[in-house]
């Protein structure tokens, strides 16, 4: 199993936040179609759940969409009151996606991590 | 046939230019064309009451003017359809200013609906208002409400461009029935054809935002690269009949379009994918499939629709007091332990002043934006102590003064605080609180009408 590489999931896939109230989701796209399945079996509601509880969050769903080869995260209570109460810089959450890329880490083949990456 | 939907802007703040674009390339196609400018978040329609309550004239957006001054005469000339929610709170004195613009410009004959009746308080009392079921955010129960507007679907949008007029004006719709209005319009689509009813609704929900399905708040250098965003080109959605959607661009424009864009932007604020809640289908996205259909070019079928909630949700706002914000920066040797210095002063200050409200003292640089109010992850983290950190406190409060003290108490590092802080930033700006509530369809759909306005 040498060719496979703990990153971030950065190196492995993209997001975008999205919040209504105190509600964001985030997508999560691998870049390569074969990393979906280990990003379901790795990238768990439970594992979003921790990275997001120190803000507040209390709950995860994520709901996958195997034809668009994409998952989304919605998790409630992680805006800190959202816009009406929210103190942080980024009031909507916009930036969390990018917390999600960086402080979550998989185990893939490298095939999954696109030619040319600074993770490879 | 099909019917060709562009767009020029995705919020209130979007780049002016974006449309001519978009226009310059509507022009050439053959079928009905349309230009939509999506410019309403929650609180814009708060603010646009509180404008309109101290000059009834006002109260449509300020955009209106500089977006419509750069495309109005070449939609008019090509028969372009402007549908857009510019009206904001006064759809009526938005269609005045159009006129007033067209007549500037030299357009003659130009002809502007609106649609009202999105607008609670014209209809129905605050308290029959504070009585209706909260669902998200603040309780309404004995504040002073200031706005509170249902949104409407896509038939009243339909309603408007079936008088033949050149502009529509709407207040609150939802933002994708800028788009499905015109499909309605075009197709005739019926009340219960669901799933054409998706498909249109996809289609908006993928416009609405105009660069974020470009290429626009996507690219990531090295990762996701996109070509010439300071020329992004502003999205064109392609509908068949059949509901078939084909997101596209502007011609001679920077950004792309791949299966990436589509992707990000379709779950873009969406929670259940199988269930999103419109007045006029609920929207499965579930089983959308995307396909290539040349550079720049995807396909997106499989949308499927369901009978709509019989509510609609309306957005209520009220005062939300003032936040005070106010920063000063430490840089080079030992700065984070001169910030960590600051912060804690500023703490100890704000408690024995007896400051009641949460104030968040925050360092950006350590990743504030990802940690809590506390600092919990900054304060467990080993940083570097040499390099460049931000000292950033934060508040809310329904007395400004509260504010003006935590932002003074920043201001008085640079001469009791630890040295070398500089760069002090502060403000103070008025806050809305709102909370999303839902309303029985038929009396306020009864309210909702289209109607030409006739130049003054």
């Amino acid at each position: 199993m040498s060719d496979m590489i703990t990153v971030p999931l950065h190196a492995v896939a993209h997001g975008r936040t999205g919040d209504k109230g105190n509600r964001a989701n985030i997508s999560l796209i691998p870049y390569v179609a074969a990393a979906y399945p280990l990003l379901q079996e790795q990238v768990t509601p439970e594992r979003v759940l921790q990275l997001f509880r120190h803000k507040g969050a209390t709950d995860v769903k994520r709901y996958d969409l195997p034809n668009l080869t994409a998952m989304n995260f919605v998790i409630d209570n992680a805006l800190e009151g959202g816009v009406n109460s929210a103190l942080s810089q980024d009031l909507h959450g916009k930036t969390l996606s990018f917390m999600l890329l960086g402080e979550v880490e998989v185990t893939v083949p490298k095939s999954c991590i696109p030619a040319g990456s600074r993770y490879l | 046939m099909t019917v060709y939907i562009g767009s020029g802007a995705g919020f209130a703040g979007d780049r002016l230019d974006a449309g001519i674009p978009v226009v310059e390339t509507l022009k050439h196609k053959d079928g009905p064309r349309y230009l939509i400018f999506e410019v309403m978040g929650e609180r814009t329609l708060a603010i646009a009451q509180r404008i309109k309550m101290r000059k009834p004239e006002l109260g449509y957006s300020p955009y209106l003017e500089p977006y419509l001054r750069n495309v109005l005469a070449a939609c008019k000339e090509h028969g372009i359809t402007i549908v857009t929610n510019l009206g904001n709170a006064n759809p009526l004195g938005g269609a005045k200013r159009t006129y007033e613009l067209a007549a500037e410009l030299g357009i003659e004959g130009l002809r502007v609906a609106v649609v009202l009746g999105d607008d609670l308080l014209s209809f129905m009392d605050a308290d029959e208002i504070a009585d209706l079921p909260t669902v998200e955010g603040i309780s309404i129960d004995g504040k002073e409400i200031i706005a509170a507007n249902a949104y409407l679907g896509a038939r009243p949008v339909a309603d408007a461009i079936k008088l033949g007029v050149d502009v529509v004006l709407v207040g609150r719709t939802t933002d994708a029935a800028l788009v499905l209005g015109p499909l309605i319009h075009e197709y005739g689509w019926g009340l219960e054809d669901w799933d054409l009813l998706a498909q249109g609704t996809l289609a908006g929900h993928l416009l609405e935002c105009g660069g974020q399905v470009t290429g626009g708040y996507f690219c990531d250098p090295g990762f996701k690269d996109v070509p010439g965003m300071d020329e992004l080109g502003f999205p064109i959605g392609e509908i068949e009949a059949d509901g078939t959607v084909t997101i596209t661009k502007a011609d001679n424009t920077g950004g792309l379009v791949n299966r990436a864009t589509v992707t990000e932007q379709m779950l873009y604020e969406v929670h259940d994918p199988s269930a999103y809640l419109t007045p006029d289908v609920t929207l499965d996205i579930s089983n959308v499939s995307l396909a290539d259909d040349g550079k720049d070019r995807i396909r997106v079928t499989g949308a499927r629709g369901a009978p709509p909630p019989k509510t609609l949700k309306v957005t209520v706002s009220a005062d939300g007091g003032w936040l005070g914000e106010s920063e000063m920066i430490y840089a080079g040797p030992n700065a984070l332990a001169r910030a960590r210095l600051a912060a804690d002063i500023v703490r100890t200050r704000v408690t024995g002043h007896g400051v009641s409200e949460p104030v968040r003292v925050e360092i950006v640089g350590t990743g504030a934006v990802y940690d809590n109010d506390a600092s919990d992850r900054e304060r467990a983290k080993n940083m570097p102590m040499d390099g460049e950190y931000r000292l950033r406190a934060a508040v809310r409060s329904l007395d400004k003064a509260t504010a003006q003290y935590v932002n003074d108490e920043v201001l008085s590092l640079f001469c009791s605080g630890p040295a070398g802080g500089g760069g002090y930033r502060c403000n103070i700006t008025g806050q809305v609180n709102t909370a999303s509530v839902l309303v029985p369809r038929g009396p306020v759909e009864e309210q909702a009408i289209a109607r030409e306005v006739e130049p003054s």
